[in-house]
């Protein structure tokens, strides 16, 4: 029975998800299983992210096999490609259709508040009264962009990937990406073929071949345990779900998109941008360190990869052991560069995402603005939060790792209720 | 996950390090230090530096003892060489800095250090400071540091070990970025 708040009607539920992506349906396909009451709330349409804060080129970085969330999977003809994102778009639409999740579209949640052991949710248009909440408003709502884009000279265009669809609508002229993580490596490369020169700085990168030993390093990851890692087992969490994506990109070709192939094409490398003194810009001199700690990690997990095979498979049935040249920086990079006499005319901030809690108003938020949780528990006993990376697992950062997340996270909400 | 028992003893309380960083975490406060030298002119290029208090943990702290850090240019530069020139303390701070990081590090890898040697090489053109050449920079081209380290570890575990110290060293970082300095000067 509703009561009404400003005039609205109260509605309750048990249990309210926020956001239709991959991550709110899957919560929302375990909770129907065991016919919990629940209300999806999404602020645009389904998938909304991916439809409106994407760039026109991206695919998938993982595989196309690897599309399989809790009752829905990829079952097309091509389970090594890599989707483009309308097509991730469309699978995501199917699997709200399949599951008959009970979603409100166009409906944004605008203040979650608790009292009485309750959560009230208001949306733009109702106040929904539920006992549990779980937030699956995605890991990338806000780009972040550093603190020394407050120095960047005036005439520069700035550029964050959710303002950019194409090189088409940069400048003419060269071009700095900030960033070398899957996001920046993959910008840099298709504005570096549209013709305008590119100089990616780089900071702290994680380097993964596309495919080793014959086989997608996902399927690596997955195959040798890496993927299951969980998240109160390795050794710094906070560093572990701070990691930029790997250098990763889905092509045909299956190519691999390391700083060696960008700067093979005729891209330059230097290190993290650093600050400006007007029209300079000065970049750190620890390039060569960052890419020295790339390749060690990197050799490390392919050596991981190597003793697996060595004590659980066949060593015939996989391409030979690889070890890839170390990243090539030249001896004296650059530590400044003129913006005007190198005619640079744009800065991507290829420099990370952040999520948007800014509707929250529960106090479960520590002093970086993010949700203080324990694999997804909230401190806040009845709120969740899934679809974050190395939420409770290193897969948590892809599509299929939220499978096992909402699982765990849908039996902790089904005990709470019952309690 | 650090309880294990442990042979390794590189003389580093890893347990206390790791204790503060998860106090420190939370408490950003805390976390603020302010480090402190003082210097006064002697004659000629010579001068010597003092450092016994810093601030940090919400409260003064003072060193064991006051250190004294002189500083002098070479014979070659028409001085007197009283003690090392300020350019050469900046890769000695370098290098301390590096190597205590390499020691932290390989305890918390239970890597047990026998020996950890580094030379550290500085090229600079003294047009510089000399202000024949407004175009060379006051400052060193760059700086090598090899190091030669003996230790229970494959040759990878130590260039890591060695990459990881970088990451995690104050001197590495006031060296490779920039850092905005004031100066300021009164008559007294």
């Amino acid at each position: 029975m509703s009561r009404r708040s400003n005039g609205r009607p109260t509605r309750n539920i048990d249990v309210a998800v926020i956001g239709a992506g991959h991550a709110g349906l899957a919560i929302s396909y375990c909770l129907a299983e065991s016919a919990i009451d629940h209300v999806v709330l999404e602020r645009g349409e389904i998938a909304n992210s991916w439809r409106n804060e994407r760039w026109d080129s991206l695919t998938l970085l993982t595989p196309n096999w690897q599309c399989k969330v809790p009752g829905h999977r990829y079952s097309g003809d091509d389970p090594d490609g890599f989707m483009p994102v309308p097509a991730l778009i469309d699978f995501i639409d199917e699997y709200a259709s399949v599951s008959a999740a009970p979603i409100e579209t166009n409906t944004e949640v605008t203040s979650v508040r608790s009292h009485d052991e309750q959560y009230r949710v208001s949306t733009d248009d109702a106040e929904w009264q539920c006992r549990a909440v779980v937030i699956a408003s995605g890991a990338c709502n806000i780009p972040s962009v550093p603190a020394v884009a407050e120095a960047v000279p005036a005439a520069i265009q700035t550029v964050t990937p959710h303002d950019y669809h194409a090189p088409e609508q940069l400048d003419h002229g060269g071009v700095i990406v900030v960033g070398a993580s899957a996001t920046g490596l993959q910008l840099a490369e298709e504005i570096h073929r549209s013709g305008r020169p590119v100089t990616i700085a780089t900071g702290e990168h994680v380097r993964m071949p596309r495919v080793y030993r014959g086989r997608d390093i996902l399927w690596w990851l997955d195959r040798v345990g890496i993927s299951d890692e969980r998240y109160d087992e390795v050794d710094d969490v906070v560093r572990a779900r701070r990691l930029p994506s790997p250098q990763l990109v889905g092509t045909p070709e299956k190519t691999t998109l390391d700083l060696n192939a960008m700067t093979a094409k005729g891209m330059k490398l230097v290190g993290r941008l650093m600050g400006f003194n007007n029209e300079v810009a000065q970049f750190s001199g620890s390039l060569k360190n960052v890419c020295s700690l790339a390749d060690l990690k990197m050799n490390r997990m392919l050596k991981t990869i190597d003793e697996w095979v060595d004590d659980n498979a066949d060593t015939s049935s996989f391409d030979p052991v690889e070890r890839f040249e170390p990243t090539r920086v030249d001896e004296s990079p650059p530590l400044t560069l003129d913006l005007n006499k190198e005619g640079i005319r744009t800065i991507i901030w290829a420099t990370g995402f952040r999520p948007d809690y800014s509707w929250l108003d529960v106090p479960v938020l520590d002093h970086k603005g993010f949700i203080r949780h324990d694999g997804g528990v909230a401190e806040s006993p009845g709120m969740y939060v899934i679809g974050l990376p190395m939420l409770r697992r290193r897969k948590s950062s892809f599509i299929h790792g939220v499978e096992d997340d909402a699982r765990d996270l849908h039996a902790h909400l089904a005990e709470y209720l019952h309690h | 996950m650090s309880e294990e028992t442990t042979s390794v003893d590189n003389g580093v309380n890893v347990q206390a390090l790791l204790d503060a960083k998860a106090a420190l975490t939370d408490a950003p406060d805390a976390a603020q230090f302010k480090w402190r030298a003082s210097c006064e002119w002697l004659n000629g290029t010579h001068s010597k530096s003092s450092i016994e208090g810093f601030y940090g943990l919400g409260e003064e702290h003072k060193h064991r003892a006051e250190y004294d850090f002189e500083s002098d240019h070479p014979l070659c530069f028409a001085s007197e060489d009283n003690a090392a020139t300020p350019v050469e303390i900046v890769l000695a701070g370098l290098a301390g800095c590096l190597t205590a990081g390499v020691a932290a590090v390989a305890q918390n890898r239970d890597i047990q250090l026998k020996s950890v040697k580094a030379t550290l090489e500085a090229p600079m053109n003294i047009q510089g400071i000399l202000g024949c050449d407004p175009d060379v920079r006051n400052g060193f081209d760059g700086i090598t540091v090899n190091y030669e380290i003996d230790a229970d570890a494959s040759q990878e575990d130590i260039e890591a070990l060695v990459a990881q110290s970088q990451k995690r060293s104050a001197v590495y970082d006031i060296i490779s970025n920039p850092t905005n300095i004031t100066v300021n000067a009164k008559k007294g």
